[in-house]
């Protein structure tokens, strides 16, 4: 700058030449003010992403400068999101570059004190040495003279954080090195939704995409706090409510959901069965269901067997109840003329008494594989078109649910009547041809002991409604991690292979044409079983998958019951399972009984965590709640620990798939810092190094991993595999390498292989369909070339069903889909969810099978009889129609029925694991109230990436618990103050907020008082404190193996927790004043 | 435009004390000397649809980089950064009501407490929530029977006032108006004095511990440079937070006003959008489903300079000192 410049830019002087003679404005801006400019304008280049934290989805544009990544915020051009973020979004910049990281890989040798810091790949080796060691030793070829081929040595947990690609990859190594225990925060989030829609409807994910909630006339959220877990979804619920939609909230808090919504109903937690039943008995009393609608598309005119009885008959139980084994044999849930010829959730009964029988041991969670396909039934239904046939299914539900009337939904519930009444009308004022209103609900539904029949019970009403395949209808899921759809749809989960094909049983199939015949329905799309199965292995075998080696069908481990992540903890704890993976999960924290998670961990051989930082379940061993009482002691725990550092997404590409099933790209804006690597790369890595070490070995057991196709190309320094390598062999190609176009085209001779064959078509053409981001402005609202879909890229699932049985559409306000008589095919705003060419009056010959055994008026095509499933004759193995038990720990009695609990629920009796009495047993009043646990905005789940992350970690510093101002005076706590909370688990301290968003609710006559607890905290972090699910214990949905951790019971008291010692003795106190014993709360 | 643009033309030391004696002043940035410039821009931030999450709070830090506000559970109900200040440029507030919003029913139907209980709640101090708005819990045990309740969320920023305080009193020229018609504090200039906080009626300035400067909201000046929007209007997921030209906020809001009142959520009102008010209203103006003061807001914010005309005649005494040596640029210039 020179003199003249310098002497222009004074500000005085400017004053006075210029127009701002007030030298309050243009004269006195500053050489920086007027330099000043956006870095986002002046980055060198933008990368398209996706945030990291929930499920939304929000799309993110990430500015580099420099090869450094200097902001990051939504991009305009998502028709999701509409470029803007919540708060963890909008974080994302200071999760991914501030100082909450890790760099370098860290050791703890066995008994150590400290961590060291070790090199990359010298950690890499040694992981791969005890892999192959701790498999080596565990080998299992049989269990009870069946053929097992696996390790029951090995575990790893965690993948909804990561992408689909690095799902993929750690299913494909780890069931190849003949792991089974694989598992993935589906399990503990929404495990129950794939069991809850997949059964009736045929898919186990949201039936709908958040966009369209915007059409919505009434949207019914229940089991979500939507506002809050995913702020930028509820754009659309906003949406809806300025076009005029009435909102309505039923939950035990009034939250932030609730502030925005037009009527809040508080409801007891852990009752909603018993409130949305109420509404089912309302509908079928009244007649208001959508005639036509159930008449054609549901199974309400299917006769149902002879045998079958109900909880009528039988005061809470169905037919089948086998009470030694806790287990319904399904035989007398079915159609009069058709069988399930392989019942979901089968249990052996042989293997229950080679093994014991003990009432852990349970179905492998078959009823999962119903996300991507129907029941496997035979034969053809008996129907009474009048739907009057006493045994029809319409008869049966209006006398299952005729006793859920306003009156108990007042007991049992505690809402009032008139507010019930007020629900009702809404929802049914709001449906039919001309409206439709939509369900939506997250894991306030899933994480019950009977979560999989919430869902059930919703998705009865939406039918018997007409809501489901129809424009703002549905029922939308609401999942909480970034691609946790897609860790389930590619699980890295025990019981599931990728597409919901089941993982096999050792004692059920031995070979393949008896695994598909065993699973597979002749009608419906999912009678191309083998094909599917054939093509996976194919991926994974290549060409040493032959036909006459069954396409190496024996090289998959084989299941011996259930190995969900809960038996893992309990094999850790036995001493069965010895090495343990955790991939982005902390179940130190997140995962119920957070205690016996740590102790189990304390009992293994060997523990790999891979994050982003020092996480509760990486440094339990030095710094954890037991050290602290003395449980553990440093010195004494055995257990080696690896920390690897995470890349973060924007650090790698993949791609993550969305809540509804919206499978989107990002692309890689920098490499990872320092030794933090993607978990592509680890287990690419990992693989190779095993493969290489074992190279040679003419060992039977190494086959499948030598035999495994693992020849992913891999670019830049640090050798990263190539995604879109990973994503072109999910989608499939032909005999000439041909990129498949969707899983018609999948073949059952060999011919064609597909890692996933509901992604079939991802990647069609060759071409990343996941990348593609045509802006959401350049197209209609479903915006179908923003990302892919499965299936085949369809946004709204059955959307058949949003055209008359004619073809016609109900109205012309809810057109979608409808039949185009002069093109001879089903056209509209969405891909047809049906075949394109089918007319509407087809009808089936006598002996069709697959999807031609279908008629032109079966919707849910993926189903057996093509119907939506208001009663569900197999794969919802505790009941064939949602019915009210309390939650394991209840204060308050089961109003309905001689049944407390669940009675086919799944329990875990240990000493660390201890029930609580409910209502009626003595002891009950020692924890007489009711917690349930939630997410906050500003936090996400286990808190490793938010609570190390200053910007949300300043935002709810502490953990705390809501309390009513009724519950403080009665129990003396004060606002502000501390507060601890007890069960026979664990007990906590956090601080207490008052307020009247906690109401009492009145129950059966009693008042019943609700304490609130986030579960983010733990121990570690800027923002610490105790972890709600030191409380909760594990106690299992059948179906769906989820923990109940959204209805306990509790007791709390003023002041904060013991220290040391004196904590579990306090817990060990208030067990002795309840009388409790290894038997409380395990009755039928 | 007449009573607005005086003080382009009114002389030197007379505009400060002009320009209050007229009616509202619309265009402060043609005032502040900006020949050709852009519309005036502003936020207008509608609370009605504010889901208190937070994402403004956030992307603000993250695109100002401003240090966190230390990490503290305050019991106020979920807001924890307290209020605006150097670290907070944006804040939510939430407000506890046990009052009715609109048509909303909340369900909260209190229940009796054992007499006992509830005397001995009754005898111990009543604790506040912290909060703005009335109704602590311990006062109302067992006593609101059929409770309506509601909570209030609302996003707060610095005005950008047509008439700024700040402004006025800041002796550097930190603070200056730019050309968008917003207020900045620049960085480069202030020097901590801190003369402008307590004259923000609104309180919004605060100074950084550990850099000893003052900071506030600068409506991302460098983004509006650009042509990009502020980084917490564009991150709001339910547009609570609009982001546009004046004018047409004010229309959007009153369409607005005039829906929510239809929906009968009469207690709907606009706070800073006219230009009448104390402070030639504001550039941020909100829309409150209560009083003001409910969310912590002045009820009749006034600009604290208004009895202030003195400093103008520094100015004016500057301005002769320099004269001479503005002929000689002059003509320099001309020379060029
Ligand atoms: S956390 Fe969810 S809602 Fe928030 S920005 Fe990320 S994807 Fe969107
Ligand atoms: S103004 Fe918008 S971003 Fe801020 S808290 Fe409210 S809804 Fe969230």
């Amino acid at each position: 700058m020179d003199l003249w410049e310098r002497l222009g830019s004074w500000p005085v002087l400017r004053q006075l030449t210029g127009e701002d003679r007030t030298g309050r404005a243009a004269a006195v801006k500053s050489a920086r003010s007027a330099s000043l400019t956006a870095r986002t304008a002046t980055a060198d280049r933008v990368v398209k992403s996706v945030c990291p934290y929930c499920a939304v989805g929000c799309a993110q544009n990430v500015y580099v400068d420099d090869e450094k990544v200097v902001q990051i915020e939504g991009d305009p051009d998502s028709p999701v999101s509409r470029g803007r973020l919540c708060p963890k979004g909008a974080a994302s910049l200071q999760l991914t570059t501030g100082s909450g990281r890790v760099h370098t890989v860290l050791h703890r040798p066995p008994y150590a004190r400290e961590w060291r810091e070790i090199d990359l790949d010298t950690a890499m080796d040694m992981v791969a040495d005890r892999v192959i060691a701790t498999r080596r030793r565990t080998w299992e070829w049989e269990s009870d003279g069946r053929r097992t081929a696996r390790t029951m040595g090995i575990a790893a947990l965690g993948g909804a954080t990561l992408d689909n690609e690095e799902n993929y990859l750690i299913k494909k190594l780890l069931t190849a090195l003949g792991v089974v225990q694989i598992e993935n925060q589906a399990r503990v989030c929404h495990s129950s939704t794939v069991v809850g829609l997949g059964t009736s409807f045929g898919r186990g994910g949201a039936t709908t995409f958040m966009q369209d909630l915007q059409h919505s006339d009434c949207v019914i959220i229940e089991g979500s706090n939507f506002a809050e877990a995913h702020p930028v979804g509820f754009q659309w619920v906003m949406e809806a409510k300025a076009r005029g939609a009435v909102v309505i909230h039923v939950d035990p808090r009034f939250t932030r959901t609730s502030a925005l919504a037009d009527l809040h109903v508080p409801i007891r937690a852990g009752t909603d069965v018993a409130f949305l039943g109420a509404i089912i008995n309302h509908v079928l009393a009244n007649e208001l269901y959508f005639r036509e609608y159930v008449a054609h598309y549901t199974n309400a005119a299917t006769i149902v067997g002879e045998d079958y009885r109900d909880t009528e008959d039988l005061d809470g139980l169905f037919s089948g109840f086998n009470p030694e084994t806790r287990h319904y044999d399904v035989e007398t849930w079915q159609y009069e003329g058709m069988s399930v010829v392989a019942a979901a959730g089968e249990r052996d009964e042989e293997y229950d008494r080679r093994t014991g029988g003990g009432s852990s041991v349970r179905s492998a969670g078959r009823s999962e594989m119903h996300g991507g396909a129907g029941m496997p039934m035979r034969g053809t239904p008996l129907r009474d078109e009048t739907m009057r046939h006493p045994r029809c299914v319409l008869q049966i539900l209006k006398r299952h649910y005729a006793r859920y009337t306003p009156e108990m939904v007042e007991r049992v519930c505690g809402i009032p009547r008139d507010l019930f009444a007020e629900v009702c009308r809404h929802l049914t004022e709001n449906s039919g041809p001309e409206r439709t209103a939509s369900f939506v609900y997250a894991v306030g539904w899933t994480q019950h002991s009977d979560g999989s029949q919430f869902i059930r019970a919703a998705s009865i009403l939406q039918l018997l409604l007409g809501n489901i395949g129809r424009p703002g209808g549905g029922i939308q899921a609401l999942r909480g991690h970034a691609s946790i759809q897609g860790s389930s749809d590619i699980p890295t989960l025990f019981n599931l292979l990728p597409g919901y094909i089941p993982m096999p049983h050792a004692h059920q199939h031995e070979t393949l044409d008896e695994f598909v015949q065993a699973d597979s329905p002749q009608k419906g799309y999912w009678a191309q079983m083998r094909a599917y199965t054939v093509s996976l292995l194919k991926a994974w075998w290549g060409p040493s998958a032959r036909p006459d080696n069954d396409f190496r069908f024996d090289y998959l481990p084989r299941l011996t019951g259930s190995h969900s992540t809960y038996d893992t903890v309990m094999a850790q704890l036995d001493g069965t399972c010895k090495g343990y993976l955790l991939l982005g999960e902390n179940p130190a924290v997140g995962s119920a009984n957070a205690k016996m998670q740590r102790l189990a961990m304390a009992n293994l051989d060997w523990l790999v965590v891979r994050d982003f930082r020092l996480i509760e379940s990486a440094t339990w061993w030095k710094d954890g709640p037991e050290t602290e009482t003395g449980e553990l002691r440093t010195e004494d725990v055995a257990t080696e620990v690896f920390f690897f550092p995470a890349a973060a997404h924007t650090e790698k590409d993949g791609s993550f798939t969305n809540t509804n099933r919206l499978v989107q790209w990002h692309h890689q804006a920098v490499g990872p810092p320092g030794d933090a690597r993607s978990d592509l790369w680890f287990m690419y890595h990992l693989g190779r190094i095993i493969r290489e070490k074992l190279a040679g070995s003419a060992d039977p057991m190494d086959a499948p991993i030598l035999d495994l196709t693992w020849d992913y190309p891999t670019e830049g320094r640090i050798a990263e595999p190539v995604a879109e390598a990973v994503l072109a062999e999910i989608n499939g190609w032909n005999a000439d390498g041909e990129p498949l176009s969707g899983y018609t085209e999948l073949k059952d001779d060999g011919s064609t292989s597909c890692g996933c064959w509901i992604y079939c078509g991802v990647y069609a053409d060759g071409v990343n369909q996941a990348a593609r981001r045509r802006s959401a402005e350049e197209q209609d609202w479903i915006a179908a070339e923003w990302a892919w879909a499965w299936p085949a890229n369809r946004r709204l699932l059955y959307n058949r069903a949003s055209a008359r049985p004619d073809g016609r559409p109900w109205s012309e306000r809810k057109r979608l889909v409808w039949w185009d008589e002069d093109a001879g095919k089903w056209t509209g705003h969405d891909v047809p969810d049906f075949e394109p060419g089918k007319r509407p009056d087809y009808r089936p010959p006598e002996d069709a099978i697959g999807v031609e055994a279908l008629a032109g008026t079966d919707p849910f095509i993926m189903q057996a009889d093509g119907k939506g499933w208001l009663f569900a004759p197999a794969g919802v193995i505790d009941g064939p129609l949602p019915t009210h038990y309390e939650p394991q720990d209840s204060p308050v009695p089961n109003a309905l029925y001689g049944r407390q609990r669940n009675p086919a629920r799944m329990v875990y009796p240990h000493e660390h694991n201890r029930y609580h009495p409910s209502a009626g047993e003595p002891g009950a009043s020692v924890y007489p109230y009711v917690v349930t646990t939630y997410r906050l905005t500003e936090q996400f789940t286990a808190g490793g990436m938010s609570r190390n992350t200053p910007y949300l970690a300043e935002l709810q510093p502490e953990m705390f618990c809501e309390v009513s101002p009724e519950l403080a005076a009665e129990r003396g706590l004060e606002h502000g103050g501390w507060a601890t909370i007890i069960t026979a688990r664990n007990a906590i301290e956090a601080r207490v907020l008052v307020t009247q968003r906690m109401a009492p609710l009145r129950a059966d006559g009693r008042v019943v008082h609700m304490i609130g607890l986030p579960f983010h905290w733990g121990p570690n972090g800027l923002s610490a404190g105790d972890a709600a699910n030191e409380l909760s214990s594990i106690i299992l949905d059948p179906n769906s193996h989820i923990q109940e951790v959204k209805a306990l019971s509790a007791d709390i008291r003023p002041g904060r927790r013991p220290r040391g010692p004196a904590l579990p003795e306090l817990v060990r106190a208030y067990r002795r004043r309840a009388g409790i014993t290894e038997r409380t709360g395990t009755e039928v | 435009m007449d009573d607005t643009d005086e003080l382009g033309t009114g002389g030197l030391g007379t505009g400060g004390a002009r320009r209050r004696s007229h009616g509202p002043l619309e265009d402060p940035a043609t005032a502040g000397g900006y020949g050709d410039h852009p519309r005036r821009v502003g936020f207008f931030t509608d609370t009605s649809v504010c889901i208190g999450c937070k994402a403004c709070e956030v992307a603000c830090k993250e695109w100002n980089a401003i240090p966190d506000d230390g990490l503290a559970f305050t019991g106020m109900s979920y807001d924890n950064t307290v209020g605006l200040g150097a670290n907070t440029w944006r804040h939510v507030a939430f407000v506890e009501q046990p009052r009715r919003l609109g048509r909303q029913q909340a369900g909260l139907v209190t229940m009796d407490v054992p007499a006992e209980t509830a005397a001995q709640a009754r005898a111990r101090e009543p604790r506040s929530l912290g909060m703005p708005a009335p109704g602590p819990p311990d006062g109302q045990v067992g006593t609101a029977r059929d409770m309506d309740f509601r909570w209030l969320m609302a996003s707060d920023v610095c005005k950008h006032c047509t008439e700024a305080a700040c402004l006025d009193v800041c002796p550097t020229g930190s603070l200056f108006r730019t050309e968008f018609g917003t207020v900045v504090v620049q960085e480069d200039i202030c020097n901590g004095c801190g003369y402008c906080v307590p004259a923000c009626p609104y309180g919004v300035l605060g100074k950084r511990e550990n850099d000893g400067r003052i900071w506030k909201c600068t409506l991302c000046y460098d983004r509006l440079g650009v042509g990009q929007e502020p980084a917490c209007a564009k991150s709001c997921p339910t547009d609570s937070i609009q982001f546009g030209e004046l004018d047409e906020l004010r229309e959007r809001a009153s369409r607005r006003l005039g829906q929510l009142r239809e929906a009968g959520v009469g207690s709907a009102r606009l706070y800073g959008h006219d230009p009448r008010d104390g402070v030639g209203g504001t550039g941020a103006f909100f829309l409150l489903l209560d009083e003001p003061e409910v969310y912590g807001l002045p009820p009749d914010p006034v600009v604290t300079t208004r009895d202030l005309p003195s400093m103008w005649r520094h100015v004016a005494v500057a301005a002769t000192a320099l004269l001479a040596g503005v002929a000689a640029v002059a003509a320099w210039k001309e020379r060029v």
